[in-house]
């Protein structure tokens, strides 16, 4: 079976002789929902950049719907975690459209089609009325959705989402995983995040990374995590409270409120 | 005033002002939103280093300017992108300084003046040749094609190039063309206008326009009238006041630039 990400073996970072990530297996199923939790500066985004064909890996293999990451154009969406280019003079619908760019060769313009992908999703995340709208007049959360809009636009098989509820508040964070769950069901999706608590109901599998793959399952064992997390860390899993209370003080990664 | 345009010198002023305006409208616009503003001065000054290498092997300035521009602009965008991640302003300052020693050397081993060289410097609307308009011309032709062609592109990688890469555009490639056609039309404009007037209409119009507008290809667009009103009014006002052209010009581009700001405000 050919899997949307086999990774075995992957070492990855940005300098020689000091990865980020070492010695990482992890398969993601089609139809998987996961969540990639784990401390800042843990390689979350970096595996991601692993998988989007970004970052060489240092050693091991990176497999991405059977080929090598960043041939498989097109089968990809990703949500980056930082907003680009603010004070960039540019449209919402010009943004969404750029999700179409793999489908169309250099040379050729955007056809209606594109302009009807990049609106029907525009429309799915409630941001369809601002397609005219220059994006610096937009919130944090309205920007966040139109880049979401951007990913789907292209129609991937596979998206990636880099913190995308970072700066929306929490009830468009509650629509936005329900429609999350909704995609699901046509897409497989990674979700790099600090607040397991808020996904927890939505998600399939949940993968801890810090450094190594700490833990990858449909469930996330406890202690495991408040060791990679090394402080007192809050979650719930699939619905069941737990508390996790680790050894030391602090409490910087830890999720929302149950 | 309107006999003026009787004048030969003043119609090629004219077309000349026309022909660069899209240029700078198109292109300035490009460098502006890329935030590279800096790049305009750092081909303009390091291309000297083309010219006094032109002079000494007594090629064609043209040749040695474009050279050199071409290899300014595409350097400071390799060292200052993938792994080597330079700052792109401590890349155009190192060109920048590198290519007018290197002009002033060449200049000096062939000894003798060099007068040519000084009309760079401060290139007169004035004393624009048949020839310069013809490549002018030519040139816009390759800049309204290859934009308009990769409008989509150029759009994206400006505003996302990582996004972009990830959707299989090919970036390095993009921005390539990007930087030459930069370093064209700053060797065109600087034969044209010469060094100052180049960097003020490669800026601030797009600058200016960018307050005003939405979208890149509106930002072209005003940037280049914009462009076109500064030269043809500062023509007038030089020729009423009988002051130099190029000054009168980039005085009214600056007026515009503050002004503008104190409006938006």
């Amino acid at each position: 079976m050919i899997l949307p990400v086999k990774i075995s073996g992957l070492s990855a970072g940005y300098r020689p002789g000091h990865p980020v990530l070492k010695d990482i297996d992890l398969e993601i199923m089609p139809g998987d929902f996961l969540a990639l939790i784990g401390p800042n500066g843990g390689g979350k985004t970096t595996l991601l950049k692993v998988i989007l064909g970004l970052i060489r890996p240092m050693s091991g293999t990176v497999r991405v719907f059977g080929r090598s990451p960043g041939d498989e154009t097109g089968r990809i969406g990703y949500v980056p975690q930082m907003i680009p280019g603010a004070t960039f003079p540019v449209t919402v619908m010009e943004v969404a459209l750029m999700g179409r760019l793999g489908l169309r060769g250099m040379w050729r313009r955007y056809t209606p089609a594109d302009r009807l992908a990049a609106i029907h999703n525009l429309h799915l995340l409630g941001v369809a009325d601002l397609a005219a709208e220059p994006m610096d007049n937009l919130s944090g959360g309205q920007r966040q959705r139109v880049l979401i809009a951007r990913a789907l636009a292209g129609e991937p098989d596979l998206l990636l989402l880099d913190e995308p509820a970072a700066s929306v508040d929490q009830k468009t964070q509650e629509s936005f995983f329900n429609l999350l769950a909704l995609l699901n069901k046509k897409l497989t999706i990674v979700l790099v995040t600090h607040d397991v608590g808020a996904v927890s109901s939505y998600v399939r599998t949940i993968a801890c990374i810090n450094r190594v793959l700490v833990s990858h399952g449909e469930t996330l064992p406890a202690e495991a995590v408040a060791r990679a997390y090394g402080c007192p860390f809050e979650l719930v899993t699939h619905g069941v409270p737990h508390r996790v209370i680790g050894s030391a003080e602090g409490s910087g990664d830890s999720g929302g409120e149950p | 005033m309107i006999e003026a345009l009787s004048y030969a010198w003043m119609q090629n002023a004219v077309v000349a002002s026309i022909l660069s305006a899209i240029a700078c409208g198109v292109i300035g616009t490009l460098v502006v939103v890329n935030r590279m503003s800096t790049l305009t001065g750092a081909v303009a000054h390091a291309s000297f280093g083309g010219l006094g290498l032109a002079y000494l092997l007594g090629m064609p300035p043209m040749a040695g300017a474009v050279l050199v521009s071409m290899g300014t602009a595409l350097g400071v965008g390799a060292i200052s992108s993938g792994t080597r991640r330079e700052y792109p302003d401590t890349a155009m300052a190192a060109f920048w300084a590198t290519g007018m020693a290197a002009g002033l050397i060449f200049v000096r081993l062939r000894g003798g003046y060099a007068p040519d060289l000084m009309s760079w410097l401060f290139g007169s609307l004035l004393t624009v040749s048949r020839t310069d308009l013809v490549l002018a011309g030519s040139l816009d032709l390759l800049v309204l094609l290859l934009v308009g062609g990769l409008f989509k592109e150029l759009t994206a990688v400006s505003y996302d190039s990582e996004f972009s890469r990830i959707r299989g555009v090919r970036t390095a490639l993009i921005r390539s063309v990007f930087l030459a056609l930069t370093a064209l039309v700053i060797v065109m404009l600087m034969k044209i206008s010469g060094l100052i007037m180049v960097m003020a209409l490669m800026t601030i119009p797009a600058a200016v326009a960018r307050m005003f507008t939405k979208g890149l290809r509106r930002m072209m667009i005003l940037s280049s009238i914009l462009a076109l009103a500064l030269s043809l009014g500062g023509l007038a006002l030089a020729y009423v006041l009988d002051l130099p052209p190029g000054a009168v010009i980039i005085l009214l581009a600056g007026a515009l630039y503050f002004i503008s700001h104190i409006v938006k405000n």
